[in-house]
């Protein structure tokens, strides 16, 4: 049974195949990674498997980038990554509190996910957010100017978004 | 004076319609088909401008490079990767004023003669990813890109690609491997990306403030461009000021503004927070080494200390450090300094690609080191172990990050010995702090 992914993702993936030589197929890796993970939720070897049929390179050539980039997660991962940078102006601005609290709250550690699946709590490296420090990101949306108020408010319309 | 930031609190300046009404893609309508590539290249060299993503080379010289002797296609390609710690100014230009960039791009192609470029966007910048797609359409169909632009019959392709979280693609040889879709492993230089770069082709590689400060160059001329500044700082800088201060953000220097000045001016940082007092800076992202408050403000001469390449580098590594990226960090008197020196050691240890054993393992070995002395297990050997490390991964890697995560570790050694001493010897102590500065650690430890 072939994975298939959906029409949008497919339409996308060939717009940016265009946007490199016909003969440099695999410049769109990085890129066409991001849409099937959006899609998927988390790169298994299946889907990663598809991306190198599509790409028509080696699934070893999919593999070896998906382990290198932080943002592809080769594990399942929750609905909603919280994504908490923790790197020296985060630091000290809060972000060891930040985290502290909404491990507490969501009842999880860093790098685990809540039981029912929603939400996983991560640490990363900068995100270029220093000035509005603390922050978090989660999806393709930053969350800056952290207090323990917003962040109640953020976990909540995360819970209640259908 | 502003020149990037001069339109930037426009409402939707982001829309080709209003970046125009501010006179957007004027200076290209007057260069394009006016002026030769050559001649264009001659002003950016005229103008003094310096990279502006850290290393400061000269950005026209650097243009001259280009291998103009294949018939290979050549590609101009724009860092965008903006992941070192302390700087987040690139992003304020593409959120807000994308045209700018792309204008610049389309300037600087046009001198390269590059008839493809590409901007390397950090894949967590997904959502300005989504605004630079939707300005680059705006300027398809303007006809500022695509097919014989304006009449002038040069052919440019504008292209976003993202990457997908990782500090060492901001390297230019790494950001080309990463958009070839491979690892982000740096090469070895020679040969220069400049000769071959890309799928092999002549590349050029210049940061998001550099090409976007191509447009008012073009616009005033490189020699009125380099009258901005001191000396070989010339034109304008965009800092990207964060740490305990009043009023972090980004803001854009005229070159040679005092660094007390820049910190206590209401124009700029606006002070320390709650009235504190100021213990050290690291000015240039937080690969430069870090300058107690005794050096910031004054250079080994006594002069003042400026905001320029120069003046912020006077003393070598001895006294002074490195204006970067323009990621200006401000550590107030309560700040742990062995902290934050093993957060950063953290960073270029997650950041590592690997590729050399120095920088593979000593990044790792010095976190540990470090984590144990901010922890209470550190022993008095373990300073002078850490210094051991970070002097035989400097210079002895592939690419500059070597550099990069030994540099803040002999920094704080240099300036703050005492506070690492103090860790050592008050190991209980550093614990029931919460790892809150002591104010006693200096006289104990002496």
């Amino acid at each position: 049974m072939s994975l298939i992914f959906s029409q949008d993702s497919m339409a996308e993936i060939d717009r940016l195949i265009t946007h490199y030589p016909p003969n440099r197929k695999k410049s769109a890796l990085l890129p066409v990674l991001h849409v099937v993970q959006k899609e998927c939720g988390w790169l298994s070897v299946p889907v990663m498997d598809k991306v190198a049929e599509i790409l028509s390179i080696k699934p070893i050539e999919v593999y070896e980038v998906a382990t290198f980039y932080s943002m592809y997660h080769t594990e399942q991962v929750g609905k909603y990554v919280i994504e908490v940078c923790h790197t020296g102006p985060c630091m000290i601005c809060g972000a060891d509190k930040i985290i502290s609290y909404i491990s507490d709250k969501l009842g999880i550690k860093v790098g685990e996910t809540t039981k029912d699946g929603l939400f996983t709590l991560k640490t990363v490296e900068c995100l270029g957010a220093c000035g509005y420090a603390p922050m978090f990101q989660i999806g393709e949306e930053y969350f800056e100017n952290l207090t323990v108020e917003k962040i109640d408010e953020i976990i909540h319309h995360f819970s209640t978004k259908i | 004076m502003k020149l990037l930031l001069e339109n930037i609190d426009k409402p939707d300046l982001k829309s080709i319609d209003v970046y125009l009404k501010y006179g957007g893609y004027n200076t290209l309508e007057n260069i394009l088909g006016k002026k030769s590539p050559d001649e264009v290249t001659e002003e950016v060299k005229t103008s003094g401008l310096r990279g502006r993503g850290g290393a400061g080379f000269p950005s026209g010289l650097k243009w001259s490079f280009l291998d103009k002797s294949t018939d290979k296609p050549r590609y101009l390609l724009c860092n965008a990767d903006e992941s070192e710690p302390g700087t987040f100014k690139d992003r304020l230009l593409m959120e807000k004023n994308p045209h700018l960039l792309i204008e610049g791009m389309i300037l600087s192609s046009y001198a390269l003669g590059c008839e493809t470029a590409y901007i390397y966007i950090r894949g967590e910048y997904m959502f300005i990813l989504r605004i630079l797609e939707k300005a680059i359409q705006e300027a398809y169909s303007k006809g500022f890109l695509g097919k014989n632009i304006k009449g002038t019959g040069y052919n440019l392709d504008l292209f976003v690609h993202p990457g997908a979280g990782a500090y060492i693609c901001g390297e230019e040889t790494a950001l080309i491997e990463s958009l070839e879709g491979k690892r982000g492993n740096p090469r070895i230089k020679p040969p220069f990306p400049a000769v071959s770069g890309l799928w092999d082709c002549p590349t050029i590689v210049n940061n998001v403030e550099t090409i976007a400060a191509v447009v008012p160059i073009l616009k005033m001329g490189g020699a009125e461009y380099a009258k901005i500044g001191i000396g070989r700082s010339t034109g304008t800088k965009l800092i990207s000021a964060s740490g305990n201060i009043n009023k972090p953000g980004v803001y854009e220097i005229v070159m040679g503004v005092s660094v007390e000045e820049f910190i206590y001016s209401d124009e700029y940082c606006g002070g320390i927070k709650d009235g504190n007092d100021i213990k050290a800076c690291v000015p240039g992202g937080s690969s430069v080494p870090i300058l107690p408050k005794h050096l910031l403000f004054k250079e080994s001469t006594g002069e003042p200390r400026l905001m320029t390449y120069e003046s912020l580098s006077e003393g070598g590594f001895q006294t002074g450090s490195m204006l970067g990226s323009g990621g200006f960090i401000v550590y107030d008197e309560k700040q742990c300094i062995v902290r934050n020196t093993w957060n950063f050691a953290r960073f270029y240890h997650h950041e590592s690609c690997g590729q050399c054993s120095p920088c593979r393992e000593g990044t790792g070995w010095m976190e540990r080191v470090l984590h144990n002395i901010e922890y209470g297990h550190g022993n008095s050997d373990d300073i002078d172990l850490l210094w051991d490390i970070q002097r035989r991964i400097e210079g002895n890697t592939i690419c500059p990050l070597g550099d990069a995560a030994a540099w803040p570790v002999a920094a704080a050694i240099r300036h703050f010995r005492h506070e690492f001493e103090y860790h050592v010897k008050y190991p209980h102590r550093v614990m029931d702090a919460d790892h809150v500065y002591q104010p006693e650690m200096k006289t104990l430890v002496n």
